[in-house]
């Protein structure tokens, strides 16, 4: 299956900012974040066709994944 | 017309009443300058300091400012900024949350902090700043954390809450007293060329902005750090949307983040 991911802000550094990927049947958003190589711990919102999810989210063929990190500072 | 209102009436010109003649009606009556300044405003004249501000705001949205109190928690990169711009606006108290000192890493973007006064209380220094600026505005210094335990006291009374704290825990915890207490939130968080501002007004829950996904999250700023111009936009905005709460006008970015890239200049609208 087919899923568009898009990432922001600082995790488009080294990575491609948005992209169609291929993916097995079954595969979670956790998934799609360890292949990406995304740090967990700094992800912040993760919208699926602009709606909020968790990571054990699983993915369907079209989906568009949005990956936001966590900003902290002040 | 009293005494005061018929002086008064006679300083104003076009309108206007100067910044020395709102100081010789507070000596002559033995007033406050913000007493001054609310009787000014009641008369549908304006102070000359914002007669910029006039097509904007009007002599009773002006009034309403002065009238209202502004808690800004967290004083450094974002609320250096934005205390500067609500004394300029004319709001009438802020307090001033923070515990505090100014340090040299804070000299590259805190409007604050100068070289003069590295080792001083955050919040004294706004306080100096903001009798620099304009008298008519209170500001109250706390020189303290504020937690889930102190936060129903260090909130009470504000008419808004603005968010310019540097951690995810105590955001979440100012943002549940916030809707405890039903008081409207301006949040506001940087990283590097990055920030997002989000509003909650009553009834609202933004905790969902402010969560990690993961366990244990960690804003990306502490990888990135914090230039200049990202506190001062997105405190820019944070003012704005204070503004618009207390005058009742103009639409608040509540049930939506807006999420801000300056490095590509691109600016993401989140609705949830």
């Amino acid at each position: 299956m087919q899923v568009t991911v898009k990432l922001f802000a600082s995790f488009r550094a080294g990575r491609t900012p948005i992209e169609v990927c291929d993916y097995p049947v079954g595969t979670s958003v956790a998934d799609v974040v360890a292949d990406k190589g995304v740090p967990v711990a700094e992800i912040g919102i993760m919208l699926v066709n602009c709606r909020h999810v968790h990571l054990d989210r699983e993915l369907s063929d079209g989906d568009l994944l949005a990956i936001f990190p966590l900003l902290g500072g002040g | 017309m009293t005494r005061l209102e018929t002086y008064l009436t006679g300083l104003a010109v076009d309108g206007l009443i100067s910044v020395s003649s709102q100081l010789d009606a507070s000596l002559h009556f033995d007033l406050t300058f913000a007493e001054v300044e609310a009787a000014i405003l009641g008369l549908g004249l304006c102070p000359a300091r914002y007669q910029r501000n006039r097509q904007t705001i009007s002599c009773a949205g002006q009034l309403a400012l002065l009238r209202s109190t502004v808690a800004v928690i967290g004083c450094g990169g974002l609320g250096g900024y934005v205390i500067e711009e609500l004394a300029r606006l004319g709001v009438g108290r802020i307090a001033a949350v923070d515990p505090d000192l100014f340090e040299e890493h804070n000299l590259n973007r805190q409007l604050l902090a100068t070289q003069a006064n590295l080792g001083e209380y955050k919040v004294r220094a706004a306080a100096r700043r903001v009798g620099e600026i304009n008298p008519a505005v209170a500001l109250v210094p706390h020189r303290r954390s504020f937690s889930a335990e102190n936060g129903r006291e260090l909130l009470g009374g504000a008419t808004v809450v603005v968010d310019a704290l540097d951690n995810m825990k105590t955001r979440l915890e100012l943002a549940a007293v916030c809707r405890e207490l039903r008081i409207p939130l301006v949040h506001g968080a940087i990283a590097g060329w990055f920030g997002q501002v989000a509003t909650q007004l009553p009834g609202d829950d933004i905790s969902v902005y402010l969560s990690g996904a993961g366990v244990g999250g960690k804003g990306v700023e502490s990888k990135l750090g914090n230039p200049s111009f990202t506190p001062a936009f997105v405190a820019s905005l944070q003012v704005a949307e204070a503004c618009k709460v207390i005058l009742g006008q103009g639409d608040p970015i509540s049930g939506r983040m807006l999420v801000c890239n300056l490095f590509e200049m691109e600016f993401e609208e989140i609705r949830l």
